[in-house]
């Protein structure tokens, strides 16, 4: 129906916290020690903070990329990583920590698989780390930078943004750093705050001449990183860190590549679009049925992936705005930084964007 | 119960000397009763069996009351005669020779002397007691999920802001990174506010909306997120303080990862080339986050990397060594002689943040050694026994309870 109206909601963050899906034991001593006092309960509901914000939904097991192992998103990013040391003999992967392992553990075992002049720790300096890796790729070896947190990129800002973009345009072709590929963890985590807690592709998705991409699952990310390291631009790659260990699934072992600058309909629908990346588009299946089991209606789920260059032609087709019965809404954190402990009202969950749909039915 | 008897009969003939072991109960109780006393006792016979405090001094004043400032509680049973003091058999003031500092750039450093009135030591003894409960304190809230986010904790690191603040004063500015819990107390914010604010409630020094890393109060600039980041601010304050011309300086601190950002060297040059009032502090604790200082650093000589700028290495650990370096480094820049960098070489006993546990392998035994020295042992009694009164710092010390214990006891 050409007349339907297409709703585009796009959540920008996903609230995350630890649920029954993360694996992570942690003491529960505290609690149940402040239970036994009746006037002391920790989980009224005005204080209960432990309560996922959205459920991950994995995607069916891939088969067309040969054998698969259970992997969450953190094991995902080892495997790719794994893989390209292993083809790539001018791979390196150097940030802070990642000798060890990381602080997210995406890169344990590789050190000692392919050695210290392979997988290597920098000094604390994004600048510094996002420029050399800019110098590395230049001289012809596969670059992988690690910065941290996505909430420490901004020293390296100017270096990604005059530098890496400009590289390849500024030498007339003589030069270019597309060996370069930045990861970072990204996204909220349910107690990052102000600086643990950041969505900085906003800021990239204007500059000509970098990727940026942002995966949902285990095995987007495994695919999406691959191409991103052998796509011939520097790539910004962000991995929702809420999800290292909440999202479990089947992740093919061998190498496989996803098409940057693709969207993927998750979910079919024909009255409303609901557009999201990274966590959010597990919220967003999920507002997808309550708006269908409340509201009799249909919505369409798209996965954006890459932010830059993004899916024109999927998200919005030819001559779509003309059609549009209502305008398109976003649903988003409030112009604040991301706060401590006021996370909870700040992220965009399932109700907030359930409220920009019903709004939206009613225009 | 046989056992139990033997158990208890074995140990009472180690205790009394006795050879022959207790039979029955009642033969126990017996043997007991002859040790310890039951009842209350004549306070002569208890004062022999008790241990006694060193002879204190000859008293030189004759204004000096030889009145015992004791009580002799004998109204419970198994109560205690407490021996008695003067407070005029202590002196008020004492000269510690404190470890020399390494010297860049400069003639000659802080003084190997340090003076210690009593209320000082009190006081630099409470600040870093409190310091060390409420980070340990900080540390099992995180663990019972009453805190949540980042908590960076200054454990073993007390010295440093004792010592700081000691020698700073209350008009002057101070900035920090993350790991500000402490600078917050010594800039007068009150526990309870810290922990109000670790814990985002709206008591908190910052409405609850901080938390750990973003504290402030007046002339304390936080408590800030990003590394390095707060080096620039700091010279940027000490500016101010030149244009003013209030006498007054900034304190600028950071950590041995961040003596690798960038900013910190374009900070050390804008301080230099305008001669700024500011402290360029390094607390070097060995290791950024996981990361030791020597994997991290090409020169972890912290206190030559302003390289144009005079430096001074300090033992952090304690708080004497600390304050003389920073009042000679005050006096410095408030007679207009530019900026300094300091390097407080310390130890901190936790991870870096609750995330990070901190136990690997190749830190304990280093550990060990920063534990030995750690900056609460240098009031114990063993050094400065006649100097303090030992009293007023079994008060503050928490494991210790107040009151009648057997042997020695003083009472204020």
């Amino acid at each position: 129906m050409a007349a339907a109206a297409r709703l585009f909601l796009r959540g920008i963050h996903s609230k995350c916290s630890v649920s029954g899906v993360s694996t992570v034991p942690r003491t529960s001593f505290g609690p149940r020690l402040l239970k036994l006092s009746p006037s002391c309960d920790p989980y009224t509901k005005a204080q209960r903070r432990h309560a996922a914000h959205f459920t991950f939904q994995p995607d069916l097991v891939p088969t067309q990329y040969g054998p698969t192992q259970k992997m969450n998103l953190f094991q995902s990013i080892t495997s790719a990583l794994d893989n390209t040391l292993s083809s790539d003999p001018t791979a390196v992967i150097f940030g802070e920590d990642v000798a060890f392992g990381g602080v997210f553990r995406c890169t344990v075992g590789l050190r000692d698989k392919y050695g210290k002049d392979r997988v290597f720790n920098t000094p604390l300096c994004e600048q510094g780390i996002v420029g050399f890796g800019i110098g590395v790729a230049v001289a012809g070896a596969t670059a992988i930078a690690e910065i941290q947190f996505a909430d420490y990129i901004y020293p390296a800002f100017d270096q990604i943004v005059n530098e890496a973009a400009k590289y390849r345009y500024r030498s007339g072709n003589l030069f270019d750093c597309g060996k370069l590929t930045i990861r970072a963890p990204w996204g909220c985590v349910g107690h990052g705050s102000l600086y643990h807690s950041q969505s900085p592709e906003a800021f990239f998705a204007h500059c000509p001449g970098i990727k940026v991409v942002v995966p949902r699952s285990p095995v987007q990310a495994k695919g999406l990183l691959l191409s991103c390291i052998a796509d011939n631009n520097p790539c910004i790659f962000f991995e929702p860190k809420i999800l290292y260990r909440a999202a479990v699934e089947q992740v093919p072992t061998e190498h496989y590549t996803i098409t940057l600058s693709q969207a993927e309909v998750v979910e079919e629908g024909s009255d409303v679009t609901l557009i999201a990346w990274g966590t959010q588009v597990h919220v967003m299946k999920e507002v997808a049925q309550m708006a269908q089991e409340k509201l009799g209606v249909s919505c369409e789920v798209i996965d954006l992936r890459t932010i830059l260059p993004w899916d024109v032609e999927t998200v919005c087709k030819e001559e779509c705005f003309l059609n549009l019965e209502a305008p398109i809404s976003r649903v988003c954190g409030y112009d604040t930084p991301f706060p401590h402990i006021f996370e909870p009202f700040y992220i965009p969950d399932k109700w907030k964007c359930f409220e920009g749909i019903k709004k939206m039915i009613n225009y | 119960m046989q056992n139990m008897l033997t158990l208890l009969s074995n140990a009472l003939c180690r205790i009394t000397g006795r050879t022959a072991g207790a039979q029955t109960v009642s033969e126990l109780l017996i043997g007991l009763s002859e040790y310890v006393s039951l009842t209350s006792p004549a306070a002569p016979d208890l004062a022999q069996t008790q241990r006694l405090p060193p002879k204190p001094p000859p008293v030189v004043s004759a204004r000096a009351s030889a009145a015992p400032l004791v009580s002799t509680s004998l109204a419970a049973p198994a109560a205690r005669i407490t021996a008695s003091c003067s407070f005029a058999d202590f002196t008020p003031q004492v000269t510690f020779d404190i470890k020399k500092c390494d010297l860049y750039r400069l003639e000659d450093g802080p003084s190997m002397k340090a003076e210690l009135t009593r209320e000082q030591g009190l006081q630099y003894y409470r600040t870093m007691q409190t310091v060390r409960r409420m980070e340990l304190k900080a540390d099992q809230l995180y663990k019972q999920k009453i805190i949540r986010g980042f908590c960076h904790l200054y454990d073993g690191q007390e010295a440093c802001a004792a010592g700081v603040e000691a020698a700073i004063n209350r008009s002057d500015h101070l900035i920090t990174a993350y790991r500000a819990h402490a600078y917050t107390y010594t800039r007068g914010v009150s526990v309870k506010e810290i922990l109000c604010e670790l814990m985002g409630r709206r008591g908190g020094v910052s409405k609850g909306k901080g938390g750990s890393m973003h504290m402030y109060a007046p002339h304390f600039y936080g408590g800030n997120g990003i590394v390095g980041a707060q080096v620039p601010l700091g010279a940027g304050i000490a500016l101010a303080c030149q244009y003013q011309g209030n006498n007054q300086l900034c304190v600028t601190l950071y950590g041995d990862g961040a003596a690798n950002q960038g900013q910190l060297f374009e900070a050390f040059n804008m301080a230099a080339l305008w001669k700024l009032p500011c402290i360029f502090i390094c607390e070097n604790n060995q290791y950024s986050m996981g990361t030791s200082a020597e994997r991290a650093s090409a020169s972890t000589d912290y206190y030559k990397r302003g390289d144009y700028i005079p430096g001074i290495r300090v033992d952090g650990m304690d708080v004497l060594c600390v304050r003389e370096a920073v009042k000679f480094a005050a006096d410095l820049c408030r007679a207009g002689k530019g900026p300094i960098v300091m390097e407080l070489q310390t130890y901190r006993y936790h991870g870096h943040s609750m995330s990070d546990p901190g136990v690997r392998k190749w830190m304990w035994p280093f550990g060990r050694r920063w534990r030995r020295q750690h900056s609460l042992r240098w009031l114990t009694p063993s050094h400065h026994w006649t100097t303090c009164a030992t009293t007023s710092l079994k008060t503050i010390h928490p494991w210790r309870s107040v009151g009648p214990t057997p042997g020695l006891s003083l009472s204020l």
